[in-house]
Order: C-alpha cells, then structure tokens, then sequence
C-alpha cells in the first residue's frame, strides 16, 4: 500500500538520524544538528511555497520572530528554554497571521513585494531598538537560558536529540498535513484558484492558515537556532535568510516533504566542500545552482517523483 | 578533554569509540581524531578568516599578516621547537557561519586553537561555540564584547585595544586641541553605538559636550540630505561610517562645506582603511586629524621594529603593498593577527602544550601575562594586559592629514586608555 | 538625484519584468558589473577623466548586455522562463557574477574620478555640478528607451511579444532573439545607470544589493512593465525617503518608509499605473 510506503520511508529517515547520532564524527554530529534546525525552518517554507503556491520573501521575519522571542527572553527576562521554544512557535505563527491578514490581499510578484518590505521593516525594528537587541551584533544567550527542563542545550549530544526530536515531530505533523484534505485543498489552490473557490473553498482563508502554520515551523526553528547555538543576531534576521530556505526548498524539491531537509543538507555541504576546495567557493555554488536548475528544475526529489517514485508525498 | 554529563545518551562515545577501534570507521575525521599528538608534530593554529563579505578588505591583509609573522615563527624555531601551521577557513563575514567555521577548524581540522576574527557579530556568533567546545579563542576584533564580560572564559583579546580604551584615550586631545562642542556622525548599528556612549560620556568627562548624534541607516548610500542637521556652533565633527559608502560620506561632506570655513574633523581610520588618502574627492580631509591603531604611513621615529614588521608583511613606508602602491593595507588593525600569534607561541611555552588536552592551560597563561614589551613580537608598542577581562592595551596614535600622508601629533598614555574592570572572566569556570 | 538613477535602474529590471516576465534577482550584480568595469576603464584608458568617462559610457554597457544575453541563451531560455526556476537561476548568477569581481577587482571599494569637477555653492550649501550632470543624463537615456519602445520597429516587436508571445511567434518574431536583447538592454541600461554613479559611489563588489531591492521596490509600485509608472515610483521613492528622514530619526524614517511601501502594494496590487490582473 502507498500510505505504508510514504510514512514507512519518514520513519526511516528518522531512524537514520538517530542511528547516525551514534557514529557521527563530531564536526557532522553538529552540522546535522544545525541542518535539522534549518529544515525545520525551510519545511515551513515548503508549507506556504511548495504546498499552496505563496512565494514569500519574507520568511526571516517569522524566523527572527522565533528567534529574539527566545533570545531577548532568556536574555532580559531569565526564560528557560522550553518557555522560549514555545514563545519563538507562538511568536512566528501570529507574526505570520498578521502579517497574512494584509499581504494575501495580494499575490504573486506584490505578494513577494509586500512579504519582502515587512520583513525589512522587521530588520530594522531589530536595529532600531540596538539597546534591547545590539543590533547587528547581536546577543549571546545566557547559559541558564539554555535549560530545557534538565537537558542542558548547550551540550552536544542533547542538542542533536533535542534537535531530532522537534525535526521528527516537524517532520511527520508535515506528513499528515500533506496527505490529509486540508493539505490538498492548499495544494488545489496553488495550482487553480478559481476551480477551488468554485468547489465551495475560501482561498483567503486557506492561505491565511497555510501561512500561520508555515509561521509556526519557522518561529520554532528560529527559538530553537537562539536556543541551540546561543546567538541571537540582526544578520539571521536578514533578506539572506529569507532566500535561504527558497533555495533548500527549491534544490531538494517543492511540495515534498523531504525535500526541505535534503535541500539543507545539500547546500551546507556544498557551501562547506565548496570552501575546502578553492578560495571562490561563491563560483563553485553558483554554478552548482544554475547547473542544478537546468537539469533537474522540479529540484532533487521532484525530479525523481517525476520520473518514478509516484507515491512520493 | 573534559566530558561533560551527558544526560540523553551516555553511551554515544563508548560506541563510537568501540567502533573506531574495530576499525569500522576510517574516515579521515574520525580517524585524525584519536591520532596522539607526536611531539614532533606541527602545531595547528586555525584562523577564522573574513575572505568574502563585507569584511573581505580587511580579511585579506589579516591573512598576508599572519602569514607573514608564521614564518617569523617557524624561522625562530616555532613553538616549543615544533613547526607551525595556519589553516585559514572563510566565515562569509557572517555569524552562522563563523559558528561553523569553529566548529570545523577544532573539530575537522583538528587545530589546537582558533583565531584572528575581526568583525564583532563574527565574534559574538562564534563565541558561545568555542565556550562549548572549549577551544582558546583568541579575537582581533577591537569590539568591546570581550571585556564587556559578555563572552566567556575561552575568548581572548591579546592582540588589540578595544574600542572603549581607543574612544577614551582621545577624548583629551580632541577637547584641548580641536574644540569642545562636538557634533558625532556614526552607522546606526553597534559599532556606532560604542562610539557614541563611549566618546559622548569621556568628553564630557574632560568638561567638553557632544552637541548632536547623527545616526546614519546601515543601508543608507548618500549622505547629503544628514549634513543640514549639523550644528551651525559646532566645533568638531566627529565621523566614523564604515563600510564601501564611506569615500562618498566624505566627497559628499567636502561638497557640503566647500572651500568655505568648516569645523575640526576628527575621524577613525576604520572609515578609511584600504583605501588611499590621495583618492579623487578626499581632497577635503587635508589638515584633518584621525584616530590611527597602528600609523599607516611610517613615522620619522619609527622603530627598528616597526621597519621589521613592515618589510616581512610586505607594506611600503606608505601603507601599501610592496607590489602594487594601489593597494592599501588595513594597517590600523592587521598587526593584531602578527601580535596575537607571538602570544600564543609565548602561552604555549609556558604552559608546556603538548596537545589539546592542554587548551586549558593556554587560557591559564594567558590570564597571567601582563605586560608585552615592545619588539619584534610586538611592533606596534608596548601593552598591558588586563587577565581579568581578557583585554590588551596599548597606546594609540593622532595623526594629521598633511601634505597627502598622515603624520602623528599625539600618542595617548596606557593610563589614559584604562577604565574600571567590568567583569572577571578568572572566577568563571571553564 | 537618488531618484535619477533609481529611475535608470528600475526601468532597466521593469523592461525585463515587463516584456519577459523574469524576475531577475542578478540585476543588482549587472549593476555592480557595470561600475567596476567603468573602475577597469578609467585605469587602462589614459587621458583626462572625461575620456576614460565617455569610453565606460559606451564599453561597460555592452560587455555587460552581451553578458546578460549570453546567460539568458545558455540558462534562462532552456528553463522556459519558469517563474521560480529563474529565480534560483539568477541567484546562482548573482553569486558567479560576485565571485567574478572579488577575485578579479578585489574587495576594496575603488574610486573612478569624474568627469566633470565644479561645485555649486549656494549660501547655505553647497552641490556638486557633475550630480546635476547624471540627472540630465539619466533623463536623456530614459528618453531615448522611451523613443526606442514606442516609436521604431524593435520597440513594436518588444511590445507584441509582452502582449502575446505566441502570438508574436506566429507572425514570426524571433521570439528568443527578443528576449535574449531585452535581457541585455535590462542589463546595459542598469550598466550605465553604475557608470554614472560610481564617480560618486565608487566600485565594490557588494554594491549590487540596495539597487536591486530598490529597483524591485520601484517597478512594482510604479506597476508590472509600466514605464511611467517606473519613473513616477523613482521619483517618490528617492524623494520620499529623505523627506520621512527630516521629521524622524534616519531608522525609524527607513521602517516607516518601507511599510509605506509594503501598504501601498496591499491596498493597489497592481502598482500606481499598473493595469488590472497584470
């Protein structure tokens, strides 16, 4: 059967995280951590981008939500981590919905315009208020912060099943939203519109809840980043970090569940062998993408759903 | 190393260990990882280099300094009569990926410690990583973060005053020699902040006042329409915008005043590192005074050792490149890398390091220096070193745009540049 | 002046925007591309600056519109100008483009002498002669792509292929050879736009990015592929800006100033001149 064969192949690769927690060489035991934070992130993306068709430019505005949610917590107000966790989802997910009640009025190239302007605007509030925030400098959050109950989140191994443990979760509420009807109306609005709102469907308000969702995956991510690694600065809050997940989103495939964590992976490894090989590194990426977009433009997983594995969810 | 408790799982070291030792896993990393450090081998010394991004200027001459002062080292025997290597690794100029560059040269590249970050977001993104890992970070940064008592035990500021001491110890001179109404322009991010509460607050401490803040955007390109907010009273404008918009700040501040009467300006060379005082539009800062960490331009009374520094680096009397007098060096601030090199060898010897069971030991050592004396290991000038704090301090230099070079009038005490402890990074653990 | 050549710049992306529907995330480095070529330029060619000047003018436009033509014929053409995969696309370019100038101009900002050196002192302050010269100078090339669009044979086929592609086909139209020159028209009219500014601005390889927001910012105010509506949307842009600032702090002006924007686009999706369901 299909079904068993999708959440078959999600477990496995939970499994397989878990398995590589044991082996792991120390430098890739932390690059993966890293990597499954970032997927997070980049499947909220996926959410709003690959399932309902929303091209927004302005994820590191929900990212960054999560992330001085968590931060300045921890920072001002002595929080402990599992209070920044859920403060950065909360956070991203009513930035997402307030700022989804004006920009869905738009759409297509407006729409990545006005997602664009309010996360700059978002940037620089995070300048503007320096003498909460540094600024572009940023913040170290205090170890104390780091507490998650009585894991320690500033040690190695608790943060990477720490970190699995959300990414699983992210993981497979992703899966069941990808299969269940609410997933395929979002998917039936990114590919006609106008069918769907004749079929009895509200497009408003299917992309206002793809949005906030896609919010909250990118608010956890960002507390969790905060959390995690201990920094919390103007740069992550940045337009770099709103192509960012566009980038892993498109390379590992739109519209499939997987695809955001391999499109992560791929590009930290190519970012990272690319500067391990020659001083241009930025070339050897640059060709990479335009490469990868000529011959496999549906990205990695899209392309082998395409040419086979139709089950692929 | 130390093993921290390790709640969730406290068998993944015992596996990995097993299985290394069955030879399950030869992969280069994991197999450098359990290698012995021979005594005979090279000391690995990772950089954390800013070769692309905005610090990319900068980051260059960091990486042509510290190689110039690792061969200074390797002829005088290395450290401890080991060979030593640099494995320079790009951060992107970008926090992220400075955390990961950490990472990489402690954990990958097995090096024994990691240096050489210039911009403070690096820093401060990298730092709290390198506390986890307990690496001896040592920072070229001139940020106030590490003695601000932010950071942590294993991050180090040998090298280079930090910005609160330079700020500090110039307030006197521009109070008594230029004028005592001051008018600051600054980026609106950190960097500007700390000027602007350090230099407004030792100004007023030499009974002068800092009339007006202008706060430029980081993204801000032109600068015309900000000039009008001057102060008509002003005697001294005090400038320090950084980054590629800097050389059209100044065209566009000379176009505003003209050739008619205009305030004192005062400036750090940071607006102006790499790039030549002679270019087209610069014309306006003729008879200008500018903060200077290190003088670009070789002093009448430089010493032997400055000459050594400059001629091993490969930088004219100038300032520029040996090969190429278009291109400038960042001088104010590359020495640090040259310095901070010369004291790890000093640390390491003195610890005995034998490997990096011994990291701890060099952060130790560190914390017990307290003067460099000037000489070939430090050419800029003598400094003190504050183990508390983890901050060096060194005197700094006024110079005057005179005639197309930029010439020393001043050079501030080491007490000038003192301020009271703000933390006590000895009483932390490690 | 900011708005002058913002005006250059956007109408640059709003004719690739306009006739392709490309978004073109490398315009920016087409931009940077231009300045640092202008840079190489004022250094190889000897003379007064005003020479070296009237060379970039012509030289820097061309290697970068033949640039722009060649990505487009080997990469944007076989990805059928897909949305989103030309949107990867350009970003790739945009980091081969920045790779390109670090490694072979460096990552120093480099100053190009102008070709003109007079100062207008009014009593109050003064104004530099050779900004007022690019604000003619942006105007006069923003005349000639007007002329150009609706009054000679090239300028109908651009706009029959932005109505109708197929269509445009099938009246035979080189449909790709349009599209290869509009590409590197955009590209050429964001190269002059950096050859004008960089006496002021000087050359860096990271210039690229405020151009391009602004520019993006610019073409869909003003609306999808309108060429008024570009310049109008430049004007209140570049103008706008500094008149936020003088009534609040620089940042805060910038927030206000962007949400602005982000408003108006919620309240006109299709721009200030842009027609309905563009």
């Amino acid at each position: 059967m299909t079904v068993d064969r999708a959440l078959f192949l999600h477990l496995g690769l939970i499994a397989a995280l878990l398995a590589f927690h044991f082996v792991a060489p120390a430098y890739h035991h932390t690059n993966i951590a890293r990597i499954m934070v970032l997927a997070i992130y980049a499947m909220g993306y996926n959410i709003a981008f690959g399932y309902t068709g929303l091209l927004s430019l302005g994820h590191a505005l929900f990212f960054g939500s999560g992330l001085y949610a968590a931060g300045l917590l921890a920072y001002h107000a002595d929080g402990t981590a599992g209070i920044g966790l859920i403060a950065g989802l909360l956070a991203g997910g009513a930035v997402a919905f307030a700022l989804g009640l004006f920009a869905l009025r738009t759409a297509g190239v407006a729409f990545m315009i006005v997602t664009l302007m309010f996360a700059q605007a978002g940037y620089l509030t995070v300048l503007y208020f320096g003498s909460y925030t540094r600024g572009d400098e940023g913040i170290v959050i205090p170890k104390a912060g780091r507490m998650l109950a009585s894991l320690d989140l500033s040690d190695d191994n608790t943060r990477y099943l720490v970190a699995l443990a959300l990414f699983a979760v992210a993981l497979l509420v992703n899966l069941w939203l990808a299969r269940s009807p609410r997933g395929r109306i979002m998917v039936a609005m990114r590919e006609n519109e106008e069918r769907s709102r004749m079929l009895g469907y509200n497009p408003y308000t299917v992309k206002l809840t793809a949005l906030t969702i896609s919010g909250l995956y990118a608010g956890l991510s960002g507390a969790a980043y905060a959390l995690m690694f201990g920094y919390a600065g103007a740069s992550l809050a940045s337009v770099q970090y709103s192509i960012l997940p566009l980038l892993y989103v498109l390379l590992g495939g739109a519209g499939t569940v997987i695809g955001p964590f391999l499109g992560a992976l791929l590009m930290f490894y190519l970012i990272d062998y690319a500067s391990s090989i020659t001083d241009a590194h930025q070339f050897v990426t640059g060709v990479a993408l335009v490469l990868l977009i000529l011959f496999a433009p549906k990205g990695i997983l899209g392309t082998i759903r395409e040419r086979g594995l139709k089950w692929l969810p | 190393m130390a093993n921290k408790s390790t709640p969730l799982n406290p068998t993944r070291r015992s596996v990995l260990t097993g299985m290394a030792a069955g030879g399950a896993l030869l992969t280069t990393g994991l197999g450098a990882r359990f290698a012995q450090a021979q005594s005979s081998e090279p000391i690995r010394i990772g950089f954390q280099l800013h070769r692309t991004g905005i610090g990319a200027s900068y980051g260059r001459w960091y990486e042509r300094t510290a190689t110039a002062a690792l061969n200074v080292l390797n002829e005088g025997g290395g450290i401890n009569g080991r060979p030593v290597e640099l494995v320079f690794e790009d951060d992107g100029t970008d926090p992220k990926r400075g955390a990961e560059v950490v990472e990489k040269l402690t954990t990958q590249s097995n090096c024994d410690l990691v240096m050489g970050t210039l911009f403070s977001h690096v820093v401060i993104g990298s730092a709290p990583r390198a506390g986890e890992l307990k690496v001896p970070y040592l920072v070229c940064s001139e940020g106030h973060h590490v003695a601000s008592g932010m950071l942590n035990r294993w991050t180090m500021q040998p090298g280079i005053t930090d910005v609160k001491s330079q700020v500090q110890g110039m307030a006197p001179f521009v109070t008594s020699n230029l004028g005592k109404k001051i008018t600051m322009i600054f980026p609106d991010f950190a960097f500007g902040h700390d000027h602007r509460d350090y230099f407004t607050a030792a100004v007023a401490a030499q009974g002068g006042e800092v009339i007006k803040h202008i706060a430029i955007p980081p993204t801000e390109t032109s600068f015309t329409r900000y000039f009008p907010q001057i102060p008509s009273d002003t005697d001294v404008i005090y400038h320090v915008m950084v980054g590629p918009a800097v050389l059209t700040f100044v065209k566009e501040l000379g176009e505003f005043y003209g050739s008619g009467a205009r305030p004192q300006l005062f400036g750090f060379i940071d607006s102006l590192e790499a790039v030549d005082i002679n270019s087209p539009g610069l014309e306006f800062l003729d008879g200008s005074h500018f903060w200077e960490g290190h003088p670009r331009y070789k002093q009448a009374d430089a010493s032997e050792h400055e000459a050594f520094y400059r001629a091993a680096v490969g930088v004219d009397d100038n300032g520029a490149s040996v090969s190429d007098p278009a291109d400038i060096a960042t001088y104010a601030h590359m020495f640090s890398t040259w310095e901070t090199l010369f004291v790890i060898k000093h640390a390491m010897e003195a610890a005995g390091y034998q490997g990096p069971a011994d990291r701890q030991k060099i952060v130790e050592a560190i914390e017990a220096m307290t003067d460099f004396a000037e000489g070939q290991a430090h050419p800029q000038g003598p400094k003190t070193f504050n183990g508390k704090t983890h901050q060096t301090f060194g005197l700094q230099s006024i110079t005057k745009v005179e005639g197309g070079k930029l010439v020393r009038v001043h050079q501030t005490t080491m007490e000038d540049g003192f301020y009271p402890d703000e933390v006590d990074y000895t009483t932390m653990s490690f | 002046m900011t708005a002058a050549v913002l005006a250059l710049t956007a109408s640059g992306l709003s004719l690739v925007f306009g006739i392709m529907r490309v978004v073109n995330v490398a315009h920016g480095a087409f931009f940077m591309l231009g300045a640092v070529l202008a840079w190489f330029v004022s250094e190889w060619v000897p003379g007064p600056a005003g020479l070296s000047f009237a060379v970039a003018l012509v030289v820097c436009p061309l290697i970068v519109g033949a640039i722009a033509a060649a990505a487009d014929m080997a990469v944007l053409k076989r990805l059928n100008y897909e949305p989103e995969a030309t949107i990867v696309a350009t970003i790739g370019l945009l980091y081969i483009l920045e790779q390109a100038a670090l490694s072979f101009f460096g990552p120093d900002a480099r100053p190009v002498p102008a070709p003109l050196d007079f100062r207008i002192q009014l009593p109050w302050f003064g104004y530099s002669g050779y900004k007022l010269a690019v604000i003619v100078g942006a105007a006069l090339v923003l005349l000639m792509v007007w002329l150009i669009l609706k009054h000679t044979k090239a300028g109908l086929i651009m706009r029959a292929t932005q109505i109708d592609r197929d269509t445009a086909r099938a009246f035979g139209i080189n449909v790709d050879r349009v599209y290869a020159g509009v590409f590197a028209m955009g590209a050429g009219l964001a190269a002059i736009a950096a050859v004008l500014i960089v006496p002021i601005q000087q050359a860096h390889y990271l210039m690229g990015g405020d151009p391009l927001l602004l520019s993006f910012i610019v073409v869909i105010i003003g609306g999808l592929g309108s060429l008024r509506g570009t310049l109008v949307a430049a004007l209140i842009i570049g103008l706008g800006d500094g008149v936020i600032s003088t009534f609040f702090a620089p940042t805060l002006a910038k927030i206000l100033a962007t949400l602005a924007v982000g408003l108006i686009l919620v309240l006109r999706p299709q721009g200030l001149f842009g027609k309905r369901a563009a």
